[in-house]
């Protein structure tokens, strides 16, 4: 069907995307590569040849171990709490109420506020040792307010990203939940199927592609997790709330360390990598061309 | 009698859902009343839900004092800026590859979609130091720039599966009737597109305006969002809760009442089109 002419104009049509989305990944990504084997700091100019030494420095710091293990209990913490959550949330959404279009608004709404918004507003608002929400009911019940962000950063963390995030696998576990044929689970019903079994062997298995989805895409954000810790913690107490991507910034912006701050950025790509390929598999798949 | 029954589950369903719902959207109806607070009462020990005197001086004070419309301004500009110009160079892409796909088309849509992966800080540095010598810190044209590039991957995917459902026949049913190429696009491609790309429009506007990376490193002042400035809140000496209750208000609104239109595109737009 298509002519040569047509495939030409094609060619033409597709290029500039293509053309800026290469030079925005490429060129960046082997300047990164190149600054990590240079020992470059932005208060001394001159660069020097450094070979491995600033993957060396960087991997062998104290505090990239602290950041890694940090980096992976925010992904992995706010992994269970969302799709557990969203996965009961969606259940009961999906279930016959009156008002489900508000009660669907009052859920989605977390994912739309911006992340410095939520961030400060669960950091001051709730947070907070005196003034805050969570102080006045725990003071309500005659127990000692915590001070969350002080004691348990990274725990505070996990829970204001699990807020922000909670929407979002919800939601999509609603709309797989609703492509569910109800024909299977009235059958299953009729054949005297409990719910916990109806659940486990019908719902479940038709809501694993989803929720690999959900748990693929919320993983490629939850690394980059950076907003959330500026406002709050920055990072604090000591290294107990940094992660990667928040070691880097510090290492590159705030201490000028360009070489050492590359090499942490290389690491970080190659994170994300290893789950980039899983979840590319996955889209491959679902695209019939 | 099942009747009645399925109305008494349905109360419970309604009972328990609105519970859920009111528990998780509590924080942002928090945010909303404490905007109308004093600071007094905002940083009350005996915080109260709606029993106090309510009143606009945070909003005056904030909009007076801290420069409140640049920031919103900066905010317009860099969002739909980005989306315009993302929009503009990934129609045509999404176009050619949704009606005249080749061999390479499901290669780069996949490509598309894996620099998306690529973490933030595996290009922060470079970004700044050019942006540096070329003068595009704290800049918005800079800023456009980058928010482009940053979601120009899911423009053309959502675009590419909302084209990709408009039937081809049409096109040569129309070129059958001896329409010019011309009046094939105005009249019978336009309408079938613009919906596709008016909820691509809505959702990228939404994902940039809430953007939290690179506005908070490629800014100070000039250029600076609202993400910035409430991110400015985070010092110690700017604890007012009820101006920053405010702020926040004024910054999620727009967004939030956006969002609620694009419940649908949502899902699609960052599944990838994997979950429709």
């Amino acid at each position: 069907m298509s002519t040569t002419h047509s495939r030409t104009a094609g060619k033409a049509m597709i290029s500039p995307a293509v053309i800026l989305l290469f030079l925005w990944m490429i060129v960046p990504l082997a300047m990164t590569l190149y600054f990590s084997f240079q020992f470059y700091n932005l208060l001394d100019p001159v660069k020097s040849f450094a070979g491995f030494a600033n993957y060396e420095y960087f991997l062998t710091d104290p505090a990239f171990f602290e950041a890694l293990g940090n980096t992976l209990i925010i992904v992995i913490g706010v992994l269970c709490i969302t799709v557990i959550g969203g996965t009961l949330l969606a259940l009961l959404l999906d279930q016959p109420m009156f008002g489900q279009g508000i009660v669907r608004l009052l859920f989605i709404a977390p994912f739309f506020v911006m992340p410095t918004v939520s961030a400060l507003v669960w950091k001051n608002m709730f947070m907070n040792p005196t003034n805050g929400l969570f102080a006045f009911l725990s003071k309500l019940v005659g127990s000692t307010p915590i001070d969350w962000l002080g004691h348990h950063p990274l725990a505070s963390i996990v829970m204001i990203v699990s807020w922000q995030w909670l929407p979002f696998a919800t939601l999509i576990l609603l709309t797989a939940m609703q492509s569910l044929d109800s024909e299977q689970i009235e059958a299953a019903e009729m054949d005297g199927a409990s719910a916990l079994s109806r659940f486990f062997h019908i719902i479940v298995p038709h809501l694993a592609r989803a929720g690999t989805v959900v748990i693929l895409i919320q993983t490629i954000f939850l690394l980059s997790i950076f907003a959330e810790i500026l406002v709050t913690t920055a990072g604090g107490p000591g290294y107990a709330s940094t992660n990667i991507p928040y070691l880097v910034y510090m290492q590159s912006l705030l201490q000028f360390d360009v070489g050492g701050g590359s090499a942490g950025g290389i690491v970080a790509v190659i994170l994300a990598n290893i789950v980039a390929i899983f979840l590319m598999r996955l889209v491959g798949k679902n695209l019939d061309l | 009698m099942a009747r009645q029954v399925t109305l008494n589950r349905r109360m419970v369903n309604t009972a328990v859902a609105w519970a859920f719902g009111l528990l998780i959207f509590f924080p942002i109806l928090w945010t909303i009343l404490t905007s109308f607070k004093t600071e007094a009462e905002a940083i009350s020990l005996q915080p109260s839900l709606f029993d106090f005197d309510w009143t606009m001086e945070n909003y005056q004070e904030v909009n007076s004092r801290s420069n409140y419309p640049r920031y919103f301004m900066n905010s317009v500009i860099i969002a739909f800026g980005s989306v315009i110009l993302g929009l503009i160079i990934a129609v045509p892409a999404a176009w050619a590859m949704a009606f005249v796909p080749s061999k390479k088309t499901r290669g780069i849509l996949m490509w598309m979609l894996s620099t998306k992966m690529l973490p933030p800080v595996g290009v922060l540095i470079p970004i700044y130091l050019l942006f540096r010598d070329w003068g595009l810190l704290d800049s918005r044209v800079g800023l456009v720039f980058v928010l482009t590039m940053v979601n120009l991957p899911i423009i053309v995917w959502m675009l590419f599966t909302y084209f990709r459902e408009i039937p081809g026949e049409i096109l040569e049913a129309a070129r059958m009737d001896g329409a010019s190429l011309k009046s094939e696009l105005i009249h019978v491609l336009t309408p079938m597109a613009l919906p596709g790309i008016a909820s691509t429009m809505l959702l990228n506007v939404i994902l940039a305006w809430n953007e939290a990376f690179w506005t908070l490193v490629l800014t100070t002042t000039n250029a600076a969002p609202l993400t910035q400035f409430i991110a400015s809140y985070s010092s110690p000496e700017g604890l007012f809760y009820a101006k920053l209750s405010a702020a926040s208000t004024m910054a999620i609104a727009p967004v939030l009442i956006l969002g609620w239109f694009s419940q649908k595109q949502l899902v699609r737009g960052l599944t990838f089109g994997a979950v429709k």
